[in-house]
């Protein structure tokens, strides 16, 4: 008798031991990866006087970055819901030929390095390109300007709001739609009144996925805008093109605001998670 | 006047034939079941009645217009799914007014009809619960409240109590008997369980294969069916091989010949005889028309017995009051007699051809 709750109290204490292990791996693959490199940031940062930092933030070269970050994270935002929206609900709902292969397709941007990506439009905007040399014509810039890195970052973000968004519209199923249907609802109705509603956590999980990749965009953004300061630069870049100009108290203010910026949108992006979840 | 008329509907997907030059209607107030396996084209005649499909041929009228070119938004018929399409996001009350706001009514106009609605359907309190909060007889009732807030001349159910649990289906079919009364409605519900059907409809439409089998009430297709399918989907019914010589018909496998009213000269060979268990009648000795048979198997069965019987080749089950089986003692092995109260006769191959209804015709049997 004694023996046997001996047993059992081996076996909790074994098995205790064992979630510890596991925790602290966790905790240390934590630190060394995530925890170390942020305060290593912070530390940097705040190594140089304050003054330092806000005069390298509030630089017209700063301060234009950041913005073109903005407005290229916003631009992209705004059509990617509208058109991830559309594709969601074509993919979801409608049946056509070649639909599973455009389907596989959405996928690509993931499988693409976005430095070959930048270059595939290089090469097709650029102004010898197939399409850019008629834009050329017309004197529109697109390479090495504001209309490609917004092509470039569309292209790396192109999947986030429709893949989140099928899934949850598959499992919803066409039902609801029907009941809306015969209760007389049009189908803009239906959309704005059903469709919308439920896949609401779905998008804005997506779109939260969307502007953290638009404003960490580095590779296909680099490529297409060619870095210029004061015109095509944008916060990544010039984080880069401080770094390499060893101007660590620039380059680690800029660092720690974007790193901020993430940090705030991961909190968001799970809250959005638990809430899609829960419907 | 006719709530609702199915005229030659004829639908295809591909090459398959789900609904085929099917026709019937429902008087204006009736509740109407209609009955078949799964696969059948039940549902695809619902959702072609809502115009949630689109017929290949024929028409569809509803109060005694023809809707056949109607959208499903001008039909203004309520429609219960299978498993209720309740709005997830929306509450109980946001639900049920939904098609009051679609059609722009005034708040307090709709505000006074969710009330009545949910009052009906005896969902007071939650008028703020999501239907995920709720159970699956709840569900189902929020769903009827929700089709009949635009007060619809025609209700569709499809499978209405498919995913609920025995008891809660059963009380729930009978309340919704008792509301179609209430409520000035013609509805059609899609089933696949017969008991539901014979409960509470008053026309059993029976659909197999995308054709209409039989149009009647309960009674005429169960002590009536007019094919083998009607006779063996609509309740529990024994399958007889025999053939008819001359002026008898004789069960496979036995010697006894059971004689028909009137002296005929025709001979079938394959038929069927289809019989009721209840219409078996096990008699302790032989007297006139009765057939000699073994017990098979005996199950109490509460208020009665199942017995199964082995005749000639068949095995039969029929259904014995409890009084007789402890007067004879019976077991199984005993040697008891049958006789049928009432069958039908069917060609064995080809449950269509109604042999029965020539035979009836001529004269040699009821």
């Amino acid at each position: 008798m004694e023996n046997k709750t001996n047993c059992v109290e081996v076996v909790r204490k074994q098995k205790q031991a064992g979630k510890w292990v596991l925790i602290s791996f966790v905790l240390l693959w934590f630190f060394v990866l995530i925890i170390f490199p942020l305060i290593g940031i912070v530390r940097e940062t705040f190594k140089n006087a304050i003054s330092v930092i806000t005069s390298s933030l509030s630089s017209t070269a700063s301060t234009h970055a950041f913005w073109l970050t903005i407005l290229i994270t916003f631009v992209a935002v705004v059509i990617n819901t509208i058109f991830g929206t559309i594709m969601a609900i074509v993919f979801a709902k409608q049946n056509f030929k070649g639909k599973l292969f455009l389907e596989s397709l959405i996928d690509l941007p993931f499988a693409v390095s976005p430095i070959v990506a930048g270059f595939m439009f290089v090469i097709l905007f650029g102004p010898g390109g197939w399409i850019g040399s008629w834009f050329y014509s017309m004197n529109i810039k697109i390479i090495y300007a504001l209309p490609g890195m917004i092509i470039a970052t569309l292209f790396v973000t192109l999947p986030f709001v429709a893949k989140e968004i099928i899934p949850v519209l598959r499992e919803f199923g066409i039902e609801q739609d029907e009941a809306a249907l015969i209760l007389g609802a049009s189908q803009w109705q239906i959309f704005w009144k059903v469709t919308l509603p439920s896949i609401r956590w779905g998008l804005a999980y997506g779109v939260t996925l969307t502007i953290a990749r638009s404003i960490g965009e580095f590779g296909a953004v680099l490529v297409v805008s060619g870095s210029i300061i004061n015109k095509t630069q944008t916060a990544t870049l010039r984080i880069h093109d401080q770094f390499t100009d060893l101007n660590y108290a620039g380059a680690f203010s800029a660092a720690l605001i974007l790193a901020l910026i993430s940090f705030i949108i991961l909190n968001l992006i799970q809250y959005a998670q638990k809430r899609k979840k829960r419907i | 006047m006719s709530g609702i008329m199915v005229k030659n509907i004829t639908k295809k997907f591909g090459d398959f034939i789900a609904v085929n030059n099917v026709s019937f209607d429902v008087k204006e107030g009736e509740l109407a079941a209609l009955l078949g396996p799964s696969g059948s084209g039940k549902s695809t005649l619902l959702r072609i009645i809502a115009g949630l499909e689109n017929p290949d041929m024929g028409q569809i009228f509803l109060t005694g217009k023809d809707v056949t070119p109607l959208r499903t938004q001008k039909r203004n018929v309520g429609f219960v799914f299978q498993h209720y399409a309740l709005f997830k996001h929306m509450t109980v009350e946001k639900n049920i007014a939904f098609g009051l706001e679609i059609q722009k009514k005034d708040k307090k106009e709709i505000k006074q009809k969710v009330e009545e609605l949910i009052d009906l359907v005896k969902l007071n309190g939650y008028n703020k619960h999501y239907p995920s909060q709720l159970s699956g007889g709840q569900r189902q009732r929020v769903a009827l409240a929700r089709a009949l807030a635009t007060e619809p001349k025609v209700l569709l159910l499809d499978e209405p109590f498919g995913s609920l649990d025995a008891k809660v289906r059963k009380n729930l079919a009978q309340w919704i008997r008792d509301l179609h009364n209430r409520v000035n409605v013609t509805s059609v519900f899609v089933t696949h369980d017969q008991n539901e059907a014979i409960e509470i409809s008053d026309k059993i439409i029976v659909i197999n294969r995308g054709k209409v089998e039989q149009i009647g009430n309960a009674t005429d297709v169960y002590e009536h069916p007019k094919s083998k399918f009607v006779a063996s989907f609509v309740g529990n019914v024994n399958v007889i091989n025999a053939n008819i010589k001359k002026n008898h018909i004789v069960i496979t496998g036995t010697k006894e010949k059971i004689q028909f009213k009137e002296k005929t000269e025709i001979n079938f060979q394959n038929i069927v005889l289809l019989i009721r268990p209840e219409d078996i009648i096990v008699k302790d000795n032989s007297t006139e028309d009765t057939v000699p048979c073994i017990i098979n198997g005996i199950y109490y069965r509460g208020s009665f017995y199942e017995v199964d019987l082995k005749v000639g080749t068949n095995n039969v089950k029929s259904l014995v009051p409890k009084e007789d089986f402890f007067k004879f003692e019976w077991r199984k092995g005993t040697k008891v007699y049958i006789r049928f109260r009432k069958f039908k006769i069917f060609e064995a191959s080809e449950g269509h051809k109604k042999v029965h209804e020539m035979l009836k015709q001529l004269g040699y049997i009821e």
